[in-house]
């Protein structure tokens, strides 16, 4: 059973943009698309851990901004040659208003 | 279960087995020692090192980074010294044992050294190793060189050096040099552009001693007495697989380590790859096998099957500016053929060497363009016999059709090698391509051809215009990025002639192949719009790289660092205890004097930018812009207000420039200088816009700088008062900001448009004075402080929530 919290409004999120949402146990970086689809991802880029973040959104990929790595957002999978991925977790959009799945903050504690 | 795995040797053999196994997940624990104080970098790179186009940190393969991220323990700086193979275990230099499950030995070779009387002495060196490298390029033209040897090594050595201006001599004992891969003709030919070079080539020259001062070399002695003075003596005439640990321990050795098709040794657990291998009768001294080998030992260790199986050789050379190839057999004999062509004009030369109607040997000069054709038609042994009298001339002559380069390039098959360091083929690379590879960057990231050697930069190019077609525009017109065929010249005059004035507009009328850019075009494009439509055109920052868009410069811990301006280098005691008050209060842990005249807050949190900014606000300073595309510093020297020499008040001028150039974005960055005097101590020639006062006025010149090249300015022109300098400034800026494609500093845009241009737009008063006006125009919208405006919005700074907070109340 899916628990959904309540973040923010999608608003708070600039259209291909990010913004965190810190937990227990680092930050998560929630990003909006131009079609205004969300994603939440770890904010730590496979490669050497680079804040996703502030990285360029571009269809359903972020840049990352330190090594320009391009990374999924729909599976977390670094793209092209180079190889890792970064977890995702679920997140969706009701009435203009962002929620995460709870389970993420389990998922987190058991990785 | 994990297995212990030591490797001895990390070079480009075992570094490429290394990669396997990770690319693999293999369940090892690997140990790694090399003798070298250092781990695995691109040998065949120290070349161009050498020769000063390349530092080592860009021939490093795997960084220490990369092995403390992969758990690889390492031992440089370390050699081992024995194997116990009863008890399966190494001792290492310091006396340590340790043990393995399985041991894979790289041990590579050693350099041959003749032993002259006198070979000991103190500037006698081989050329292998970053060490002997270094020996060479601390040389200057004040030295004398010989080298011994004129095979690859020798002659690249020399080149090298010779680049430097070091006055070398090349000693080779046989008749012409590179005997082994060229015929004389060939040999000939390479001599004669040696010597263009400046370097002293002798053949058939003996060696008999090296003769010595203070255990110092001073000069080699040839057997006909004549004497070369030098101060060092490269000695490059062979290397020798180096299986001293392995015969120490009793492994099956004869010229090097006796191996089977899968790279084990006469021991079930020690496996050896690379040049210190033996297999089949062969030894190896090209990186090509050695990464098969690699490959096979990798797969060995997993317990997967795999063979080594030996192929064909070829050699391009890259002896700097010398265009060579041989491959196959080409020594003359009892029923062969030759097939010779020569063009003097040109300096090329080919031969064929044939034999029951099939190409068996083939060395080329100075036109190697068909290289990979003619190794086809060896490798694949096929029947000459139709195409025999035009069979010199290339692929591009058979079967009538006219004369194009790029046919032999359609000609190859899939299986034809491209990238002899990686053993990538013409398949693979049409294979990257049917996946969206569309330039050179992309193969190489994908593939991998091209990344190592480069020789064969210029094939990959042409499979790619071959497969691409009228789709691949050559790569001095590359296009923007793989969301368009168009380039930044094009699409720049898409958005003036057709006003286009928003993103999703270029977009459209330009044909944009993805939904909305990626973060390589959309930066572009941003700059492209404001630039051209000022007042139209609203600034996205989600276009922007991080350091603009948050206006400060990313560190690699993702905090950021802060600078704000000291107009022309100068500050106040105010300013300065507003900026350890800040230092203080958001605890910075560094602070640290700029090259560029002012001060660098690193590593402020994310969340504290726009409060620092804030408190340095209230002391009146702003934004530095280190991060920008756009106006950096205007460096000055101290002039007229103190210096005994100034001429102007080259401080105040800076200053003013400063005032009325900040905040406006350029393709690139944009540094000024102004100094007092010709003594430049503001460096301001070699900044993309220098001032240089002088007694009549005032000398502006552009296009200088001093990051990854190193420029001097060019003269613009001499003008009377400061008044003018302001304008020729503004109009220059504006100018370079028109017309540059983004990402070129000036000095690349001039290289394009030429300095004359220039100079006829700024001479030319009308245009002077309507380019001065537009920079105006645009300053009324951008000479603003970024800082102040974000501390206004600061939400996106901060976290959307904070569930740590959230769960703890
Ligand atoms: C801070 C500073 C080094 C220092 O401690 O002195 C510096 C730091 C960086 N430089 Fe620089 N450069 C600094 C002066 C220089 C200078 C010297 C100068 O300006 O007099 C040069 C050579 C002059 C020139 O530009 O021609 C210089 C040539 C570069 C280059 C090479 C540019 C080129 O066209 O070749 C880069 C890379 C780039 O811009 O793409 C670069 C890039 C960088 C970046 C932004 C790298 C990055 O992308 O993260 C560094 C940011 C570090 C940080 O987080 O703060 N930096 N950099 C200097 C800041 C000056 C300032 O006050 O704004
Ligand atoms: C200047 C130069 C230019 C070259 N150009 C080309 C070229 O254009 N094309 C081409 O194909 N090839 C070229 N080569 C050859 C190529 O570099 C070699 O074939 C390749 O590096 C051999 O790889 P390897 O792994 O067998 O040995 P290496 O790369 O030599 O690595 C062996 C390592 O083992 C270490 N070692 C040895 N004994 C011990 C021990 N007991 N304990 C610990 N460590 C030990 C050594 O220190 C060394 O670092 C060139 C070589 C040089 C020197
Ligand atoms: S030279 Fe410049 S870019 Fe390079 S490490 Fe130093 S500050 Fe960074
Ligand atoms: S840390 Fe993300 S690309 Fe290097």
């Amino acid at each position: 059973m899916s628990q959904w919290i309540e973040i923010s409004a999608l608003d708070a999120i600039p259209q291909r943009g990010a913004r965190l949402v810190k937990t227990p146990l680092g930050c998560v970086a929630v990003f909006r698309t131009a079609t205004d689809e969300v994603y939440a991802l770890d904010n730590a880029c496979p490669h050497k851990g680079g804040p996703l973040a502030d990285g360029i959104v571009h269809g359903t990929q972020v840049t990352c901004p330190l090594h320009n790595w391009v990374i999924s957002l729909e599976t977390g999978m670094a793209q092209g040659a180079d190889e890792g991925q970064v977890a995702t977790y679920r997140a969706k959009v009701t009435d203009g208003r962002i929620y995460l799945d709870t389970e993420f903050l389990q998922h987190r504690a058991v990785a | 279960m994990t297995q212990n795995l030591i490797i001895i040797g990390a070079g480009m053999a075992t570094g490429r087995a290394l990669e396997h196994l990770l690319d693999n997940n293999a369940d090892v624990n690997v140990t790694l020692f090399n003798a070298e104080p250092r781990g695995n970098y691109n040998r065949i790179m120290l070349s161009p090192v050498l020769a000063g186009e390349k530092t080592y940190d860009d021939i490093e393969t795997h960084t220490a980074q990369w092995y403390s991220d992969n758990n690889v323990t390492c031992r440089f700086g370390e050699k081992v010294t024995s194997i116990n193979r009863a008890e399966r275990s190494i001792t290492a230099e310091n006396g340590e044992v340790l043990f393995y499950d399985k041991l894979l030995l790289g041990t590579g070779s050693n350099p041959f050294m003749i032993p002259l009387p006198g070979h000991e002495l103190e500037g006698v060196i081989a050329y292998r190793d970053l060490e002997d490298t270094e020996r060479m390029m601390g040389l200057g033209p004040d030295n004398k060189c010989v080298v011994i040897g004129g095979g690859l090594l020798g002659l690249e050595a020399a080149a090298g050096m010779a680049a430097r201006g070091v006055d070398v001599t090349v000693v080779h004992i046989m008749g012409h040099l590179m005997e082994r891969q060229l015929d004389e003709a060939a040999g000939y030919l390479l001599r004669k552009a040696l010597v263009d070079k400046g370097i002293t080539v002798k053949c058939s020259a003996n060696s008999s001693e090296i003769l010595g001062e203070d255990g110092h070399v001073k000069a080699l002695r040839l057997d006909d007495g004549t004497e070369l003075p030098c101060d060092l003596l490269v000695m490059a005439v062979g290397i020798r697989p180096n299986v001293a640990l392995a015969a120490d321990s009793d492994l099956a050795v004869g010229r090097g380590i006796h191996v089977d098709d899968h790279m084990v040794t006469s021991d079930a657990d020690i496996l050896a790859v690379g040049e210190c291998v033996e297999h089949n009768g062969a030894i190896f001294g090209l990186v090509a096998p050695l990464y098969d080998q690699a490959k096979v030992a990798a797969s060995t260790l997993m317990g997967q099957e795999a063979q080594f199986v030996q192929k064909e050789l070829s050699t391009k050379l890259k002896v700097t500016g010398c265009d060579l190839f041989s491959a196959g057999d080409f020594a003359e004999g009892e029923g062969r053929e030759d097939i010779v062509f020569r063009d003097p004009a040109r300096g090329v030369y080919r031969r064929l060497v044939i034999a029951n109607n099939q190409v068996i040997g083939v060395v080329m000069y100075g036109d190697t363009a068909d290289s990979n054709w003619f190794f086809g038609l060896i490798r694949d042994k096929v029947d000459i016999t139709d195409m025999r009298d035009t069979l010199i001339f290339g692929p591009a002559f058979q079967g009538g059709t006219p004369s194009d380069p790029l046919l032999a390039v359609a000609a190859l098959p899939r299986d034809a090698e491209i990238c002899g360091c990686n053993g990538i083929c013409k398949g693979q690379i049409e294979d990257a391509i049917a996946a969206g590879a569309s330039d050179l960057n992309a193969i190489k990231s994908t593939t991998k051809a091209s990344a190592s050697c480069g020789t064969c930069t210029g094939l990959v190019e042409q499979v790619l215009a071959v497969t691409l077609g009228d789709d691949f525009v050559v790569p001095a017109a590359a296009s923007i990025c793989g969301c368009t065929d168009m380039t930044h010249e094009d699409v720049r005059r898409m958005i003036k002639s057709q006003s286009l004035k928003s993103m999703p507009a270029v977009w459209q009328e330009c044909g944009w192949k993805t939904s909305c850019g990626c973060h390589i075009c959309r930066p572009a494009l941003n700059y492209y719009l404001l630039s051209d439509w000022p007042l139209d055109y609203l600034d996205d920052p989600q276009s922007r790289f991080v350091n603009e868009r948050k206006h400060a410069n990313i560190q690699k811990d993702g905090t950021f660092s802060v600078v704000p301006r000291m107009w022309g280098g100068i500050t106040t005691p105010d300013e300065l205890r507003a900026i350890a008050d800040a230092a203080d209060k958001f605890e910075v842990p560094t602070v640290k004097v700029t090259g560029g005249q002012r001060i660098d807050l690193l590593g402020v949190k994310g969340e504290d930018l726009p409060e620092i900014w804030s408190d340095l606000n209230k002391a009146g300073m702003v934004s530095g812009h280190a991060y920008s595309k756009g106006l950096r510093t205007v460096k000055t020297c101290v002039g007229t207000d103190h210096c005994r020499f100034g001429t102007q008040d080259s401080t105040g001028l800076g200053i003013k420039l400063e005032k009325i150039l900040w905040g406006s974005w350029t393709p690139h960055k944009l540094k000024l200088a102004v100094s007092g005097c010709p003594r430049n101590c503001a460096e301001a020639t070699c900044k993309d816009i220098g001032i240089v006062c002088v007694d009549s006025g005032f000398q502006i010149s552009i296009g200088g700088a001093a990051g990854m090249d190193v420029r001097e300015t060019q003269p613009l022109c001499q003008v009377p008062t400061e008044e003018d300098v302001i304008e020729v400034v503004k109009a220059v800026t504006q100018s370079y900001r028109e017309n540059a494609k983004y990402l070129d500093r000036i000095y690349k845009w001039m290289a394009k448009v030429g300095l004359e241009w220039i100079q006829e737009q700024i001479n030319d008063r009308d245009t002077r004075a309507a380019l001065a006006a537009r920079f105006d125009l645009s300053q009324t919208v951008y000479r603003k402080d970024p800082w102040a405006q974000h501390v206004a919005k600061d939400d996106a700074y901060h976290p959307l929530t904070d569930l740590a907070l959230e769960a703890a109340e």
